[in-house]
This record gives structure tokens, sequence and C-alpha cells, in this order.
């Protein structure tokens, strides 16, 4: 399987370069845009369930609402709090705005990737691919980015010198670490089925609506990525870094000026990658909705372009649950957040992995796949009866002897 | 190019390195770790390893030094240590004699393996067109899980026995203050 980006394998000249800067300048700016565009619809998508009219005032339906705010805080006096580590208190904001951009680097924002072509456009007279990089290490670049991203939110609320923005970011980091794990593991899933990392790869993988890694992972895996996801996000239900009712503003109470805008941004931005990341791992990123041989063509437009369209149309539909998450759901509370992560989240990914794994290895050695498949779900039967048990006895030790910690 | 790369990833390194020992603040010292891990990620991606260059940045930047800088949040640490009491006797001249050894045992390997340090990539197939992209997750996975299979089990049996082995000192310690 071929995945690298074709026009990074020459020599370097200057009309690929050239291209490179063309592409990282288009990433750059979309993804503003989005950012922008993001925080309006969110703010009018919520304002709307909950019978307000939201932001109408600066252009047409207050679209522009975002810049003008964005000017506003750049105009706002930069407060540097006494107690606060300069240095790591400038640093911060920075740490969580710049990874946000970059882990949109690798996903395909279009191209051609209909029956296992791989994406590949002429652009200029050189052949690449609509996505700013194509590393090979494709969706761990996504995770490793993720990891990063930790950084920017822990050392805000340490570096600010305040009690509430630390304890902000000690949940902050408590919880991404913890879901990190869920995130990753069901992710795995996804790999072991698309047999490549690279995210150019997985598209191709997905040509129609059957093998799609929703339905050919078997929903579950889906299901906790979104959940890992969004606690990873620290959007609600997760949003315990921020939460305002116990922290005054969470991590980022001492922030001021644009310095907290680069954290607004940050976080928006991350939610539209986020979302682009699921489009792209699950429901086959700029590929159309495909049944069997029927292709749900957009007339007129190459196919190209059409997947842009496409992926677009996709990551809108998780933009807007996103959004209703978070008008609908009250947060979690803390002991919940951690239940919820280690001992559903992490353990039912695992037993998922290891069922499609036997799945695999069944289908590769001609076994009755039917007797490996009751096998392998007896075994998550009895792992799973174990835990409780586990579970039962922790709890009731915990009643007799009072809590360990 | 290479040599550039080379260049700065190893500055980088040697000034986080540096900084570990330099600085006073553990916070500060933590994230010059965190330099160090991502100039030698950057050396990985140099050598074309990415995948290692990826799981340096998530374990080791990402999860690793994460935990450090939590636990010195969390325990409140973060203030500057008096350096002239000494918690264990005979520690410094200890960790001297260590350092050395590592010292020596590092110039024997690198002089030892001189030879084989400059044919870089012979039989290891590199990621590109030809290969395809997984070409190094291949190779490393083939060999950790057939040649090297009974390494890793007993490295992830350490993990284990670490984990329940907090879990037991933080029994022992609640049980016997009662």
């Amino acid at each position: 399987m071929i995945a690298l980006d074709p026009l990074l394998q020459d020599d370097l000249l200057w009309a690929p370069l050239l291209i490179v800067l063309l592409k990282v300048l288009v990433v750059f700016v979309v993804g503003l845009l989005a950012t922008m565009l993001m925080v309006w619809f969110e703010r009018k998508a919520i304002a709307g369930m909950q019978n307000r009219i939201g932001p109408n005032k600066a252009g047409p339906f207050g679209i522009l609402q975002t810049l003008a705010d964005g000017i506003k805080l750049f105009f706002k006096e930069d407060l540097f709090p006494s107690r606060a580590d300069r240095f790591v208190f400038a640093l911060a904001p920075f740490l969580s705005f710049v990874p946000a951009f970059l882990a949109f680097a690798i996903i395909p924002l279009g191209g051609d990737f209909r029956n296992g072509s791989s994406g590949e456009v002429t652009l200029f007279g050189q052949v690449t691919r609509i996505q700013l990089a194509d590393p090979p290490i494709g969706v761990l670049f996504a995770l490793a980015i993720s990891s990063i991203a930790v950084y920017g939110i822990m050392l805000a609320g340490w570096s600010s010198g305040s009690k509430y923005p630390l304890l902000g970011s000690v949940r902050a980091t408590a919880q991404m670490v913890s879901y990190e794990a869920a995130l990753g593991l069901s992710l795995a899933c996804v790999l072991l089925l698309s047999g490549t990392l690279s995210t150019s790869g997985i598209v191709s993988a997905q040509t129609t609506i059957v093998d799609w890694h929703i339905i050919s992972t078997g929903i579950v895996p889906f299901f906790i990525f979104m959940i890992a996801a969004t606690a990873e996000l620290n959007r609600p239900p997760f949003d315990l870094v921020e939460a305002e009712q116990e922290l005054v503003g969470g991590f980022n109470t001492e922030y001021s000026s644009i310095r907290f805008a680069l954290f607004y941004l940050a976080e928006f931005m991350n939610t539209v990658t986020m979302s682009a990341l699921i489009v792209t791992l699950f429901f086959g990123g700029p590929q159309p909705i495909a049944v069997g041989n029927f292709v749900l063509d957009i007339p007129l437009l190459p196919n190209a372009l059409e997947g842009t369209v496409w992926l677009l149309a996709k990551i809108l539909v998780f933009l807007y649950i996103y959004i209703w998450f978070r008008a609908t759901l009250p947060r979690l509370r803390y002991d919940q957040l951690m239940d919820l992560g280690w001992k559903l989240l992490i353990p039912a990914s695992l037993g998922w992995f290891m069922l499609l794994a036997a799945q695999r290895l069944a289908r590769q050695n001609n076994w009755n796949i039917i007797v490996v498949t009751g096998a392998s779900i007896a075994v998550l039967l009895i792992c799973y009866l174990l835990m409780q048990a586990a579970f039962a006895r922790s709890a009731r030790e915990r009643e007799t002897q009072g809590t360990m910690f | 190019m290479e040599f550039f790369v080379f260049v700065c990833a190893a500055l980088m390194i040697l000034l986080g390195a540096i900084g570990v020992i330099v600085r006073k603040h553990p916070v500060h010292a933590a994230l010059s770790l965190v330099l160090t891990l991502f100039g030698i990620a950057v050396l990985f991606v140099a050598q074309e390893a990415h995948f290692l260059a990826a799981v340096q940045v998530i374990v080791y930047a990402g999860a690793i030094v994460v935990l450090f800088l939590f636990v010195i949040m969390l325990l409140g640490v973060d203030r500057v240590e008096n350096l002239r009491t000494e918690p264990l006797t005979a520690q410094r001249p200890l960790a001297i004699i260590a350092s050395l050894g590592l010292l020596g045992v590092l110039v024997a390997a690198i002089v030892n393996g001189n030879g084989i340090l400059n044919e870089r990539g012979s039989g290891i197939n590199l990621p590109d067109l030809q290969n395809g992209s997984d070409a190094n997750t291949v190779q490393l996975a083939e060999s950790i899980f057939s040649q090297y299979v009974v390494a890793f089990e007993v490295t992830s049996v350490l993990l284990v026995i670490a984990v329940v082995g907090t879990v037991l000192l933080t029994r022992k310690a609640k049980l016997g203050a009662k």
C-alpha cells in the first residue's frame, strides 16, 4: 500500500516547495475561518436550543461576532498576575494553540478515493494529495499532538500562581491522560482493520458504507472514540477543567486579552480537528456515500473537489453533535468521570480490540469464525464477571474499612 | 540538510539536558526534559525511524513527563530545594561513580560499534513509495512479536509488578497508621 505523498519523494524543487507553502497557507486560513465560524455556529445553535436569538448584531445573522470579539480581545490590557511564572505563563497559550493547528495537517481534505484510488491530484504539473502532510506515522501524529496539547492547559493552570487554575489544570491533566488510553485503544481497532497508519490509506480503505470503519469495527470503537475525544477536548459533559461553578473559570482564570483568546481559539480548533479525525477514521473522510455499486455522486463537480464537499458535510454533522452535547448533557462528577474512563471505556476498548484481533486471525488461518467469536465472547464475559467481582469486593471493603485514600 | 537537522536537534538535546540539571525550579527542569525528548524525536525522524519518533513523543513527552509535572503540582514540591543537605549519606560519591561507569560504558559501546554506526538502514526497509509508509511499523512489530516476544512480555510483567507494588505500598501505609 503506497501512502506517502509522491510530491516529496524526489529532490525538493521550487514547484513542490511553492505547493507546500500554498497548502500551509490554505490550511492555516481555513483553520482560522473554521474556528471563527464554529464559535458563531455554536453560539447560534445553542441559542436556538435555549429559545434565545444569540449573536445577531455584527454582520448578517451575527456571523462576524467572533471577529468583533477577537478584535476587542486584542485591544484589552494584557495582564500578568504578580505571582505568575512569567515565561511559562506566556508560553502556555501557544502550547495549546499550535498543536491545535498542527493536528489538522494530517486530515485528507479532499481528493478522489473511490474504488481504492489513492486520492492523488495533479496540481501545477505535480502529483500530490489534498492534505498538508502525509507522514508515515499518520494518525499516531494526531495522538502525539494531542498529548502535547496537555502541556498548554497544565502549564497555564500552574504558572498562574493561583489555586483555582491549578485545580483546573490538575483535573485536566488527569482527565486527558486517562482518556488518551481509551482513545488510543479504540483507534487501534481501526488500524487493525485498515492495516495502515496513514490517514489517506485509512480513507481509501473505506469505499462503500459497509467498509466504513464505524460498521466494519462494529460501532463500539466509534462510541468509545467519540466519548474519549469529547473528554480529550474538555468539552461538555467533560468540561470539569473549566467548571465555572467550582473553579471560577478553570485553568484560564488568570488569562486576559489575546492570551485568553488563544486558548479559546485552540479549544474550538481542536473541536473541528477532532470532528475531522472522527470522520476520517470512521466515516470515510472525503469518500462519497456509496452502497454496493451505487455512488451518491454530486453532478458537475470533479471527484476530487467532491471529496471536500463530502468531508465538510460530515464534519458539520459532528460539530453539531458536539454542540448538542453541550446544550443537553449535564457535567459529570469527577469520580464518575474517572470511573467511566478507567472502569468502562478502557476495558471495553481492550476487549473489543481482542475480539477483532481474534476474528482477523481466524480469517487469515481459515478457522471457523463462529467458534472463534464465541470463544472470544466467552473469554470476555469471564473477564467482565471477574472485574465486576473485583469492583464489588472493593466497594465492600470501602464500606467496612473506610476509604484507602 | 541532514547535518543541519542533526546540529539543531543535538543543540536542543544538550540545552535541555543542561537545563534539567541547572534549572533550580522542578517544573522548569521537567520542561527542559521535554526539550531533550523532543530533540531525540527529531533525531529519530532524521534517521527515518518515524514510528519511534511518534512513540517517543506520545510516551515520554506526552505521558511520562506529564506525570512528573502532575506529581510536582499535586504534591506541591515546586519550591526550590536546599542542595546543602543530603537526604542519603554517601549518595553523592556513589552517584559520581555510577555516572562515570555509565560514561565509560557509553564510550566503549560507541567505540565498539563504530563500524556499524556508519551504514544506516542496511537490511532495513525504509518507508518510501516502494515499501509503503508502514515499513517501519511492520518490521518493528515482526521483530518484537516473534524474535523478542519473551523479552517484550517480561517487560510488560515488570510494569504490572510496579503497579501492584504501588497499590500494596499505599494500602500498607494506611493500614499501619490505623
